[in-house]
């Protein structure tokens, strides 16, 4: 009988250091007990630091193994870079939280460690089976974070309908990838981009088609854009903050970065097709995000739907399909994820005599009672809007002169009012604190770890139209990795 | 192949009718039955495609444990499925509509067919012929191989489930006695028992 050769094991180091790393912490936290906690959590910030810097050392170039399931290439790696800062920074802002609302569990931070390994192999995915399995490890985990405050009712609720919507979206997703396997024949993103290139992207099947569509439903629940976005506002509004700060940062960036590749990778040939799928979505997310945000008073629901009409910014990049669109999706993603960093921190801050508040009202008079947290929150609030100088304008612009350049005019028009629709919510947290009479003081002081996290996200979120040069051409290189 | 296309035809019909008396059944224990007895005819159906390997791993994983286990929960659970059913009939319209509109895309896929022949080049599978290799032997060569990624990563996901269970239910109650074998067995005679000398007739 003939041995098969064993796989070339160095492109997945990074991969196969977070698995490993899981399952040592797993049983030092068993053996330890939840006393531990901390410790845990910090090592899986080590863990993720390592992990990038291993990611680095063994990049080159685009390198394919696992009989093709998996690559790296400069795409993962950008994508991977963002994932892993956002779950390094949520789980380290997150610890005040947890020892505060007696969380102390040390399974917190390995479901988020193992969550982060879905995510990454998300990104890393060239095979429909490696897609799915990378996603359904990265739900399962968050489904669980989500209902992890199990005393509390809403945050029980939240895991559940999480849990049941996601089990569903994950359905159509597997039903369109057996689709497109039985009109291909095959799963592998290179023998589909082969197949589907040329004469015969002309005229695909209408079988293929359909599973496309189930695919790009699924993936649409995944990155909650409407009308796919029903669980977003309740999941984020019930369940524990720093959950909610984690469920807005890496899996948003993993689930766009993988909606991105397996759009162009394997079916870049046919845009014609796809195309107007995305662009409806993308719209629909954008103008509704604006719209429902209005009447909001809870600031986590409000941060819900600011995430989706964010992801229907990020969309229109993909809708482009260029590679100038999807250097505008990196760019969007990195410095979506910045500026959520320093909303979310600012939000975990939010503790009155010793209970967590979250109602927008709260806010009120901050400028007075905190100087420098509210003039933090209203950078981080100027900068989502996309006012200029900040780097949320740079963001929404590269996306929207992709759009115009790919002959996309009306989607860019539709996006420009939509941001100035949202402008409107973000600029009226800055009237609360600003111009409100003060409401109740919040707790001080914050810890160090939060006050360097806001800092440093207030800093480069202010300061990144100075210098853009470097995650502009960063982002281009990992774009034209994609587009062949 | 008569007697295959007769196999098939009662296999796919015993399924369709089992599932919908899974949802029709007002008796949840009826319920999860006829959920077992669709079970038993996938299977058959795996069978008569000549994958015994599936068809025994349906019946033991399937219906040895997962249907099993449902029928405890139900049993245990006494869920008020009448009161769950309240709403049907305000939600059939919608939910009736898009289920015409799946059922319409199903028709476009199978008018579509299969017709391009490099496809089919593509879907054969990759292994040696059946006739060479029984079913298992098959599998073994390509998941520990071909798909050990996949096999690796279903390992994972199976941990999270675990790990997620017990994060979710397990508590830690305070004053229960539990126990402790090594304290039972660490225990000396001279620890355990004490010797009284009674002389007799005065009591203790």
């Amino acid at each position: 009988m003939p041995t098969a050769p064993v796989p070339d094991l160095i492109p997945a180091i990074p991969e196969i250091w977070v698995g490993a790393s899981a399952l040592a912490l797993l049983l030092y936290g068993v053996f330890r007990g939840n006393k531990h906690t901390r410790e845990v959590a910090w090592l899986s910030v080590l863990v993720m630091a390592v992990a990038a810097v291993l990611m680095f050392a063994v990049q080159d170039g685009r390198q394919v193994t696992f009989s093709g399931a998996f690559v790296t290439d400069d795409f993962a790696v950008f994508a991977k870079s963002l994932i892993l800062l956002g779950s390094a920074v949520a789980l380290i802002i997150s610890q005040g939280y947890i020892r505060n609302e007696k969380m102390e569990r040390f399974e917190f931070p390995i479901l988020i460690l193992l969550a982060t390994l879905g995510m990454m192999m998300m990104v890393s995915a060239n095979d429909l089976l490696a897609l799915y399995m990378g996603v359904e490890l990265q739900s399962l985990a968050l489904y669980v974070l989500a209902a992890f405050k199990r005393d509390s009712l809403r945050s029980t609720e939240s895991g559940l309908k999480y849990f049941v919507l996601g089990a569903l979206s994950s359905g159509i997703l597997l039903y369109g990838l057996s689709l497109i396997y039985g009109f291909s024949g095959t799963t592998n993103f290179e023998t589909l981009a082969a197949l589907y290139s040329g004469p015969a992207a002309e005229s695909p099947s209408i079988g293929l088609i359909i599973g496309l569509v189930f695919l790009i439903a699924g993936l649409a629940f995944k990155v909650s854009a409407v009308p796919f976005h029903m669980w977003t506002p309740d999941v984020y509004e019930g369940t524990a903050t720093p959950v909610t700060a984690f469920l807005a940062l890496a899996p948003k960036v993993a689930a766009m970065a993988l909606f991105a590749r397996v759009m162009v990778a394997p079916f870049i040939g046919l845009l014609d097709d796809w195309q107007d799928v995305i662009i409806v979505i993308s719209m629909a997310s954008m103008v509704f995000g604006a719209f429902a945000a209005i009447r909001q008073t809870n600031i986590k629901r409000l941060m819900a739907y600011s995430s989706i009409g964010h992801m229907g910014f990020a969309l229109v990049g993909l809708a482009a399909g260029t590679e100038k669109g999807l250097q505008g999706v990196l760019i969007y993603l990195s410095i979506y994820l910045v500026m959520n960093i320093g909303a979310f921190a600012a939000i975990l801050t939010m503790r009155v005599k010793g209970t967590m508040v979250e109602s927008i009202d709260d806010l009120a008079g901050l400028s007075r009672t905190s100087p420098m947290m509210a003039l933090g929150i209203a950078i981080f609030m100027f900068s989502l809007a996309g006012i200029p100088p900040l780097a949320g304008f740079f963001g929404k612009f590269y996306v929207f002169i992709a759009a115009v350049e790919a002959d996309l005019m009306v989607l860019a028009i539709v996006g420009v009012l939509a941001s100035v629709v949202g402008a409107f919510y973000y600029v009226r947290i800055v009237k609360i604190m600003y111009f409100d009479e003060p409401a109740e003081p919040f707790e001080r002081p914050i810890g160090r770890e939060m006050s360097a996290i806001l800092t440093g996200s207030g800093i480069l979120t202010l300061l990144f139209f100075i210098y853009p040069a470097p995650l502009v051409g960063w982002a281009q290189t990992a774009a034209a990795a994609l587009v062949p | 192949m008569i007697v295959g296309a007769i196999a098939f035809y009662l296999f796919a019909g015993m399924i369709i009718a089992s599932a919908v008396m899974v949802i029709a059944a007002r008796n949840p224990v009826h319920s999860v039955l006829f959920l077992i007895l669709s079970f038993f005819n996938a299977s058959g159906l795996f069978v008569l495609l000549g994958a015994e390997f599936l068809a025994m791993i349906l019946v033991i994983v399937y219906v040895g444990a997962v249907a099993v286990l449902f029928l405890f929960v139900v049993m245990m659970l006494n869920i008020n499925f009448v009161e769950l059913r309240q709403g049907f009939l305000q939600y059939l319209p919608i939910g009736g509509l898009v289920g015409l509109i799946l059922l319409i895309e199903l028709f476009f896929v199978i008018a579509a067919g299969i017709t391009d022949p490099e496809v089919v080049a593509l879907a054969s599978a990759p292994i040696p012929p059946l006739s060479d290799l029984t079913n298992t032997e098959a599998l073994g060569q390509l998941i520990y191989t071909r798909y050990v990624y996949l096999f690796q990563t279903a390992g994972m996901v199976l941990l999270v489930a675990m790990v997620g269970a017990i994060v979710l239910t397990l508590r830690q109650r305070e004053g229960v006695r539990k126990q402790s074998i090594a304290r039972q067995v660490a225990r000396t005679r001279e620890e355990s028992i004490e010797i009284k000398t009674v002389t007799p007739g005065s009591g203790i």
